[in-house]
């Protein structure tokens, strides 16, 4: 008995060190956007207790994220905007959209409760621009028939530092405001023209609970955190609609990835009665030409999985999972544009 | 002890010599290698932003990512301005703390005091930077800014520096919390230079019937006043580069406004908010031009300070 105790305990023993050597061998890295940091890190978690396997995600921002995907150091490169596709073509990358969310206008105005305020792309425009200066201007009082609207100066919270997430919103203003689009435009930091700047979703959230008649926007998932005030807008349809994952599932059904080469789709401003003007996807970067083919044949795995198991941790940390229309497009990708350096495809 | 013993002996002892004199002189000759290196690679990173710029980058307020236009102004007055208002702050401040603590504390009162002031020169400038914001700022914005735009606000000169809105966030308010963070410097600094002072000095002036103040002043402060500015540039080169604390609570904006009371920026914290995502080459570049301006300021205000205590003393010895 004791004999095969000591047998057990001793194979136990060589089984977990073999298997400990096998999981220190797979060492997945990747590095960029902020924004999905929280479901990464949550999906890697998952996807390391069921296979073992190790994926160390560094939420460097999208910038850092483009930088170390052409400098090699990571396996993947992670970025809230997409590259155009002649950007990918001069680098040798492909990109494929891994999770959605939405960017939700948030407002701290004494005796408005969330989801009162109504807002359009236009009047939005404006007062990021600094032109409606007052809640009680009459674009805002037009928009809000039989809402109380102080007379007070507003204070507009923007992103300081620069991040995907500007680039959804300021992409947003370029298609409905001409003039935003002319003066300001679109990009991750851009020149603005009124307010004052918090770092991060987190710092535009305390300065927009902290100061009074402001207002910002954040992801969606920091507004719903911090139970914050967030605003109805008017989409493309005319219909004013509430940020929830319904309106942004409906912003990403109405997306045509099919025609966008590249994956170079963003989701501001799509039709349907029921689409968040505000939602964007964000993005892996990898190189098609792959030295080491297990290991991309390893990040693809894991994204593989996390399409196929991680829709509900996504959801639980309120983002929005990829429709199972777009998985099949990007797996396709996979299969005809990552190679290895024999120029042989290794997804199947 | 035969001779050849002693020479092997003292042979051994010089070769010990020169070993460690050389080692001592690696180590200092290292810091010089440092620097220079360190400035080689700021310059060599901003060549493209200096290219394009020139020196319209040190005049201009334009900050647009967008379009590729960058100006360092905003951030070069913010870094001088809330250094400035910080010292303003804190050199009283702290003139007072060690004047109190050298001359009327209760002698059971100084180490708990003085170990307090040092403890509050440890703490990590995030902390500051996250009370600053979270309970500093709507206290101030509830309570005193109200209270300064309306007073303050309509007078004519100082008016402009007060007017706006009460955010409880912007250039005045990252003053006050760097005078908090480099008063504990400066007051301990002041602290040890006061205390040795002779006391033989001191008696022979409170002998002449001085009064404790005009000890301080005609005494005390004259014979320590090289190690007063000392401990004065120490805390405004801690003002000048701090970042964190600053970024949490000046507002971020590149905009150049007169109000002390509105969001601007500074070197430091610009560098700190944009440096991860800043794609484009010439965004790079003109970030890290603006880390080789905060480096010159910092060489100049050094250098101005000690060449003004150089005069004072050449004055000094001319006159007597």
């Amino acid at each position: 008995m004791t004999r095969l105790n000591r047998f057990l305990c001793i194979f136990g023993l060589a089984a977990s060190l073999s298997l400990a050597v096998n999981a220190s061998a797979i060492n997945l890295t990747g590095a960029g956007a902020t924004f999905p940091y929280p479901i990464y890190a949550k999906w890697a978690d998952t996807y390391k207790t069921q296979t073992g396997i190790n994926l160390n995600y560094q939420s460097i921002g999208s910038g850092g994220g483009i930088k170390q995907i052409i400098a090699k150091t990571v396996d993947f490169g992670a970025s809230d905007m997409p590259l155009k596709p002649e950007e990918l073509e001069k680098n040798g990358l492909m990109q494929f959209p891994a999770v959605m969310g939405g960017v939700v206008p948030v407002i701290n105005v004494t005796g408005i409760a969330a989801g009162q305020l109504k807002l359009d792309g236009k009047v939005l425009a404006d007062i990021f621009l600094g032109k409606i200066t007052k809640w009680n201007d009459p674009a805002l009082m037009a928009l809000n028939v039989g809402t109380k609207l102080p007379n007070e100066t507003i204070t507009v919270v923007h992103r300081s530092d620069g991040s995907g997430t500007t680039f959804i919103f300021t992409n947003y203003l370029s298609k409905v405001s001409p003039e935003w689009k002319s003066a300001v435009g679109e990009g991750t930091a851009v020149s603005w023209k009124a307010g004052t700047g918090g770092k991060g979703n987190e710092g535009v959230a305390s300065y927009v609970q902290r100061i009074k008649n402001s207002i910002g926007y954040v992801e969606y998932a920091y507004a719903l955190q911090n139970k914050m005030t967030y605003a109805q807008l008017k989409n493309h349809d005319g219909q004013f609609v509430k940020p929830d994952d319904t309106s942004f599932k409906a912003a990403a059904a109405n997306a045509d990835w099919e025609k966008a080469p590249g994956f170079y789709e963003l989701l501001t401003n799509e039709p349907g009665k029921e689409s968040w003007p505000i939602t964007g996807a964000t993005f892996i970067l990898m190189h098609k030409t792959q030295d080491k083919p297990e290991t991309a044949k390893e990040v693809l795995k894991f994204f593989d999985w996390a399409y196929g198991s991680g829709g509900k941790m996504a959801e639980a940390l309120d983002y929005v999972p990829m429709p199972e229309k777009v998985q099949q497009l990007v797996r396709a990708a996979w299969k005809a544009q990552i190679k290895d350096n024999k120029g042989k495809t290794f997804w199947k | 002890m035969p001779t050849f013993l002693r020479e092997v002996h003292m042979k051994r002892h010089n070769l010990l010599d020169i070993l460690f004199r050389n080692i001592t002189r690696l180590s200092a000759f290292a810091v010089l290698v440092l620097l220079v290196a360190i400035m080689v690679s700021l310059i060599i990173g901003s060549l493209p932003s200096i290219k394009a710029f020139g020196f319209r980058f040190l005049a201009s307020a334009e900050w647009n990512p967008v379009t590729d236009e960058f100006g360092a102004l905003v951030p070069i007055v913010g870094t001088l301005v809330t250094s400035a208002i910080a010292l303003l702050i804190a050199i009283p401040v702290s003139f007072g703390i060690a004047l109190f603590l050298t001359e009327l504390s209760p002698r059971w009162l100084r180490r708990p005091l003085g170990i307090a002031i040092e403890l509050l020169a440890g703490i990590p400038s995030i902390i500051y930077g996250m009370w600053g914001l979270f309970v500093f700022a709507p206290l101030f914005a509830d309570h005193v800014q109200p209270w300064l735009i309306e007073k303050l606000g309509p007078l004519p000169m100082l008016g402009p520096l007060f007017q706006g809105i009460p955010m409880g966030i912007g250039v005045f308010t990252a003053g006050i919390i760097l005078a908090i963070m480099v008063i504990p410097f400066i007051a301990s600094v002041m602290r040890d230079v006061f205390e040795v002072v002779p006391t033989l000095l001191k008696e022979s002036a409170y002998g002449l019937g001085a009064t404790t103040w005009e000890v301080m002043w005609h005494v005390v402060l004259p014979y320590t006043k090289i190690g007063v500015a000392g401990g004065i540039m120490l805390g405004l080169g801690r003002a000048l580069g701090e970042t964190m604390a600053v970024t949490f609570v000046i507002g971020n904006a590149h905009e150049l406004s007169a109000s002390l009371l509105m969001p601007g920026n500074s070197i430091s914290s610009a560098l700190a908010n944009e440096f991860n995502e800043a794609v484009g080459k010439l965004y790079t570049s003109a970030l890290v031009e603006l880390g080789l301006i905060l480096f010159l300021i910092t060489f100049i205000v050094l250098s101005l300070a000690r060449y003004m205590l150089y005069m004072l003393t050449k004055r000094e010895g001319s006159t007597t």
